[in-house]
């Protein structure tokens, strides 16, 4: 169903740690990965899974390290990958980078998390909260020894039981990113806005939270006024959130996680003006002079201001001395 | 401090420095001593000497240290497996540690450690674990059973742990029932009995308890139980109905994973509601946003969805035809993002879009990358072909980039001009001009092929055609056989059409072709030519220059059977390779019953049994598809089989692979249409061809020049055969003195899809014989009776005669023998055993048919050197018959050629447990000569026996 066993390379193909989860593929196989990797890129025919006789590598890079996961059967290979992403996000969390040197650093933590995030090929628990709560940097006497933290297994996985604060606090940030395809002639040939509702929660014990918005297709079923609804094109949320209670009627209840998560991403597909217009003009004179007139329009409303806008502009690899 | 100091010791003697570390009396030093052995474990080195000195510190008080050896022990305890057996008595007290953590760590270990003394011990504790009181104990147990099940399957029935499994679905806890689903899954996919898959199977009530627990797991546990719900077929629209509605919630979820196993429940559930209803329309509209989204995760992710999308588009166009600028490429996408995008971006294109697709591709053509500018390029013929009234701006499009006069841009669009030709001819000739001026550039087989198609299609209208087929001739010899052999008909059609002045440019190509050339495929169509120059020129105007059969613009879309199989496999390996999983899982996996390859089947038996209404069934469409339309198979040889241009990657070597038995069925097409479509018309012009004999529909991508030319060969030969089938002899199985006076004669029959054992009894005793039983002992295939013998009692002398039916799910152990099989039978007066062999032709499925391609890429993927050839002796049958005689006992024959006087049949038969075995029969001058190809190379003498079998039965 999923993956046989998991290796973290190095940049050159050498195992810096693996896990065999069900011993059905050869732990040498990963020899052959590099040199097929090299001979598809060669080729222009690199894809994130490479078939090597009956076994499949299935891998993705992560700063200089390949983490690699093999099958042979028809595992499911989308389940693949968001496990392999998770777990370098868990390392990351652990470790704060994920690299060569923090994987020789953590071996023996790392082997306890292998254990821990997948059994026989199944993912199992991956929320590093939890993992936190047991898989510790220090190691443990048996007299204090630590008990499987009942959110491994609760409905509520992803929040402990009797957290406390004295000041209860919840931060909403909204954060949104503006994708858009110009074509050379500057027409907008598709626009779209990814948000992120990102929360940061301080509360005791285990609150139930609801989430208002003005959502398009809220209010027009309860015959509120359409004028401020916005049209989400796609909702994503946290496993916190209760999906089936959202699509029966639009309200977003959940028991957050303690700290900061990503609660939803939307996505919205009108229209947008590009909120900095960016002209340029490039002209060639003699000497190998090259002379770029950029002019930068800012289209947002007058109130607003725009902080830290870099503007790229990429010019020819060996010029040099700028003039401005 | 960090744990890398662990790996500096490389100093010799280290290992004997080690051991007395691990035996010293102070706790930290040996759990120092152990991590570094652990470290040299990770780095490779051989640290199993150690292994009795490490399972001593196994009975730590410190989890961590504990956790250190288990891991040891995984690595370790295959290679001393005598010495692992000292570890077992820490297992099973672990598995009673007051604290969960060690139980279930002890437990998930114990599963991990591969060695049958040790699995042994391991029944009593994963037992008791099954059923502890702490969940995360549980759910370690319950994946325990899956790992059980994959070292010894009968231990785990016997054990009972099935049912124990079965129990923990309906456990409390969220979590735990994930991973007893997982575990089913698991278990279900390699059951051995029919016992166990019966346990295994899905229920209503089940699954409807699963969508409850759906709410409640973490993301993994819903992936789990939503592809366990799609191995689920609900028997009524309404409980289709109501699943979708409680799956559509998961389209929200953050996890990739989640969305596509939700895609691929309610893709496959779709199937069963009445087309064009709302709620199939409300629910194909939910599905848009979702699968959109997944363009924004990690690139790897992308590229998993955007096959699937690929897959989706076919099945469903409806879902995804307003968001196709969601597929223009971005600027960072990786490559392998770009080519798929690429493809999606044509099957949305319509009339509607098509600007803005253009627009796109030509800037595309512009990009830095090779690969991902021929497709652009390629992609706007296609738009060309597919939408007609953008030919002229496609064809305007192409001419401005050949402008560019980048090379490997114009050799592209000459290829892609090609075909527009193709589909439109006589319309855009004026561009010829601008074409001829690039010949000299153009260096790449394939294009040098198409601009000589192109001269030749037109020779007419070129005033210097001559001149610039010669031009070509010169380098004849160098030049790749695709260019050769168009170059050959080229020059043929030009001296048609101007017989006055190229006579000799003619003699030159067909003297070339004919005795300088060593590729048989180039040879036989330069005498084809001649002879029909020289005895008809008429019937060679009409053969060669007969009009084309136009090329259609559904361009490599997959086999609806096969695209119905990879919908219910979305999210997985064979949905991003497109091939269905028993085409690239090992033999093993793929043998099993329950097995993912006959999902599709039910499903299009399905979709018919809930809407008669429905007119289309996916599985129809095959043979619904008019042999008129080519339709144009893969995109690798797109361009090779639109026209009557030989070029696929086979075409060169095919003359030579034919000797070799390498069935290339590309280059069979090729040796088929040797003079593209003029022998269609010829046979039009004939009488009126055989009929085809029915497993020879017309493949998808073969063409109707190939089965035309089958069944002129066919025709030729032999009329068919009047044989219908073929009965073994009976054989003598239990002789009367061994049988204290029963005497039993047998044969195995295969009638309709039921297996069948013909027993004739005959009473050679003095005393009546009654209470007549049979069993059989395990065997190779799970044969076992299915119904209990049915013989009234015999009076002495008296012969009888009983049909005993078969099935092939009983226990299953390999024979040797393969085909052995032991057979109790018992009286009221003994039990006797016998040994009989069973002909292994009578365990062939109805299902063993297979595409030409499917056929073609299995055939490769089988090593040559498994490979087994025997020679059958000489037989007066014409392949016809021996074609219909094999097919009467489920030999498949998927494709035939005809070299030289030598007949190649490509077979194909498939086992009852899913073994593959493929074949090819060559029939030279009554000689027959058989070639096997199966990963499972145990079975090829049994194969050889039944073909030997049925050859001289009727001869």
């Amino acid at each position: 169903m999923s993956a046989s066993a998991i290796y973290f390379l190095d940049i050159k193909g050498k195992v810096l740690i693996s896990r065999n989860y069900r011993g059905d593929v050869p732990m040498s196989v990963i020899e052959k990965f590099m040199p097929l990797l090299m001979e598809r890129e060669e080729d222009g025919t690199l894809q994130p899974i490479l078939p090597c006789e009956e076994v499949y590598f299935l891998y993705i890079k992560h700063s200089n390290v390949y983490i690699v996961a093999t099958t042979r059967k028809n595992a499911n290979a989308s389940l693949v990958f968001t496990f392999l992403h998770k777990v370098a996000s868990i390392f990351i969390e652990y470790f704060k980078d994920l690299e060569e040197e923090s994987i020789r650093d953590n071996f023996v933590i790392i082997y306890e998390l292998l254990d821990e995030v997948m059994d026989f090929g199944f993912p199992q628990t991956t929320d590093t909260r939890i993992l936190q709560e047991y898989i510790t940097q220090e190691c443990h006497k048996l007299e204090v020894a630590p008990k499987p933290p009942p959110a491994i297994t609760n409905q509520v996985s992803w929040r402990p039981d009797g957290i406390k604060y004295r000041k209860n606090e919840v931060f909403l940030d909204v954060i949104e990113n503006v994708n858009l395809l110009v074509s050379a002639s500057g027409n907008v040939l598709q626009s779209e806005i990814n948000g992120f509702i990102n929360l940061r929660t301080y509360l005791s014990g285990m609150p139930e939270l609801q989430l208002g918005l003005n959502d398009k297709v809220l209010f027009e079923s309860t015959g509120r006024g359409r004028n401020k609804s916005v049209e989400l094109e796609d909702v994503k949320f946290h496993q916190c959130v209760r999906l089936s209670r959202f699509e029966s009627d639009r309200t977003i209840s959940f028991v957050p996680p303690d700290g900061e998560f990503e609660l939803m991403s939307y996505r919205l597909n009108t229209h947008v003006k590009p909120l900095i217009w960016v002209e340029s003009v490039v002209e060639r004179h003699a000497h190998s002079r090259v002379e770029y007139m950029v002019k930068a329009k800012s289209q947002f409303k007058r109130r607003s201001t725009a902080n830290n806008v870099d503007i790229i502009v990429p010019v020819p690899q060996d010029v040099d001395s700028p003039k401005f | 401090m960090t744990d890398s100091k662990y790996f500096t010791t490389t100093r010799k003697g280290e290992i004997f420095e080690l051991k007395a570390e691990l035996n010293s009396d102070r706790k930290d030093k040996r759990k120092e001593a152990v991590k570094k052995v652990i470290a040299s474990m990770t780095v490779g080195k051989d640290v199993s000497t150690l292994f009795p000195d490490v399972v001593n510190c196994m009975q730590a008080d410190n989890l961590e240290l504990k956790k250190l050896v288990y891991l040891y022990l995984m690595n370790y305890a295959k290679t001393q497996p005598d010495k692992a057996i000292m570890a077992v008595n820490t297992f099973v007290r672990d598995c009673e540690d007051p604290n969960p953590l060690i139980r279930a760590l002890a437990v998930r270990t114990i599963g991990c450690i591969r060695v049958d003394e040790i699995t042994a011990y391991l029944c009593d504790p994963l037992r008791k674990c099954l059923k502890d009181e702490d969940p995360y104990v549980r759910k370690t147990a319950a994946v325990c059973v899956a790992k059980l099940h994959d070292i010894d399957p009968l231990l785990v029935e016997e054990q009972g742990f099935l049912d124990m499994l079965k129990d923990l679905l309906a456990d409390s806890n969220p979590m735990v029932v994930a991973n007893a689903v997982a575990a089913m899954t698991e278990i279900g996919e390699s059951a051995q009995t029919e016992a166990a898959a019966r346990m295994l199977t899905w229920s209503g009530h089940l699954v409807n308890k699963l969508l409850t627990a759906l709410n409640e797991c973490t993301e993994w546990g819903q992936v789990f139980i939503l592809d366990a719900v799609a191995n689920y077929t609900p028997s009524e629209e309404n409980e289709a109905q109501s699943m979708i509605e409680r799956v559509c919630p998961r389209l929200a979820h953050a996890n990739a994973a989640v969305v596509l196993s939700a895609v691929k429940v309610i893709m496959k559930l779709l199937e069963l509601l009445t087309p064009g209803s709302d709620f199939v329309q409300s629910t194909v509209k939910k599905l848009s946003a979702p699968l959109v989204t997944l363009l924004s995760s990690e690139h790897e992710i992308q590229y998993v969805a955007l096959r699937n999308i690929n897959l989706i588009v076919q099945k469903r166009p409806e879902i995804l035809k307003h968001e196709l600028k969601v597929f223009f490429v971005k600027y960072n996408d990786p490559i392998y993002v770009k080519l798929e995008k690429l493809d999606i971006l044509i099957r949305l294109t319509s009339a509607a879009n098509i600007a803005n697709v253009l627009a796109e591709l030509k800037e595309y053509a512009t990009e830095v990358d090779v690969d991902f500018v021929r497709k652009a390029v390629r992609a706007i013929g296609r738009c060309a072909i597919k939408v007609e009234s953008a030919a002229e701006r496609c064809v305007s499009t192409l001419l401005d980039l050949i402008q560019t006069k980048v090379n490997y841009v114009v050799q592209e669009a000459i290829v892609v001009i090609k075909d527009i030709f193709r589909k439109y001819p006589n319309k855009y000739e004026s561009v010829i001009g601008t074409l001829c001026e690039n010949l000299d550039t153009l260096d790449e087989p394939e294009a040098r092929a198409s601009m000589i198609w192109i001269i030749g299609e037109y020779a007419e209208r070129i005033d210097n055609a001559d001149e610039l087929l010669e031009s070509f001739l010169d380098g004849f010899a160098d030049e790749q056989t695709s260019v050769q052999l168009q170059l050959l008909t080229a020059v043929v059609k030009l001296f048609l059409k101007r017989p006055t002045d190229t006579q000799e440019l003619v003699q030159r190509v067909l003297s070339l072709a004919t005795q300088e050339a060593d590729n048989p495929d180039l040879r036989d169509r330069g005498y084809i030519y001649w002879r029909l120059l020289s005895t008809d020129p008429a019937a060679a105007k009409q053969v060669v220059l007969a009009e084309k059969p136009l090329i259609s613009e559904e361009t490599d879309l997959l086999e609806p059977s096969l695209l119905g199989e990879l919908v219910c496999h979305i999210g997985s390996l064979a949905s991003v390779y497109h091939r269905p999983p028993s085409a690239f899982v090992d033999g093993r996996v793929a043998a099993q019953r329950k097995g993912l390859p006959s999902r599709a089947p039910t499903l299009a038996e399905a979709t018919g049994a809930a809407d008669a209404g429905a007119e289309v069934v996916p599985t129809d469409n095959a043979q619904n598809a008019k042999p008129a339309v080519s339709v144009i198979p893969t995109q690798d040889s797109l361009i090779g089989d639109l026209l009557d241009i030989d070029m696929s990657g086979g075409g060169g070597g095919s003359g030579i692979t034919q000797q070799s038995a390498a069935p290339a069925v590309p280059s069979q097409s090729n040796a088929m249409d040797l003079l593209g479509d003029g022998l269609d018309s010829l046979l039009g012009l004939g009488g009126p061809a055989p009929q085809q004999p029915p497993q020879q529909q017309p493949a998808v991508g073969g063409g109707s020049g190939v089965d035309a030319l089958a069944d002129i060969f066919g025709g030729l030969s032999a009329t068919p055969s009047a044989q219908a089938g073929f009965t073994p002899q009976l054989e003598s199985w239990l002789p009367a003195q061994r049988g204290k006076g029963m005497q039993i004669d047998g044969r195995f029959l295969r009638r309709g899809a039921q297996l069948q054992m013909e027993l004739q009894v005959r009473n050679n005793a003095m005393q009546q014989l009654s209470g007549f039983a049979i069993q059989f002992n395990k065997n190779s295939f799970g044969l076992a009776p299915a119904q209990p013998l049915s013989l009234n009692p015999l009076a002495p002398m008296q012969t009888a005669t009983t049909l005993l039916p078969l099935h092939t799910k009983g226990q299953v152990q390999k024979m040797e023998p393969l085909l052995n099989l032991q057979v109790a039978v018992k009286n009221n007066i003994d039990v006797f055993y016998f040994s009989c062999l069973v002909p292994i032709h009578v365990l062939f499925t109805e299902e063993g048919g297979m595409d030409k391609r499917v056929f073609l890429s299995t055939w490769k993927d089988i090593p040559a050197d498994s490979e087994s050839q025997t020679s059958l002796g000489s037989y007066s049958h014409s392949p016809d018959s021996v074609s219909n005689l094999l097919q009467s006992c489920n030999v498949f024959t998927i494709a035939r050629r005809s070299v030289d006087g030598i007949e190649m049949l490509y077979q194909s038969m498939k086992l009852c447990n899913g073994i593959l075995v493929l074949a090819e029969l060559k029939i030279s001058g009554g000689a027959f000569t058989l070639s096997l190809k199966s990963r499972h190379a145990e079975v090829y003498s049994g194969v050889q026996e039944s073909y030997l079998k049925i050859l001289k039965s009727s001869n």
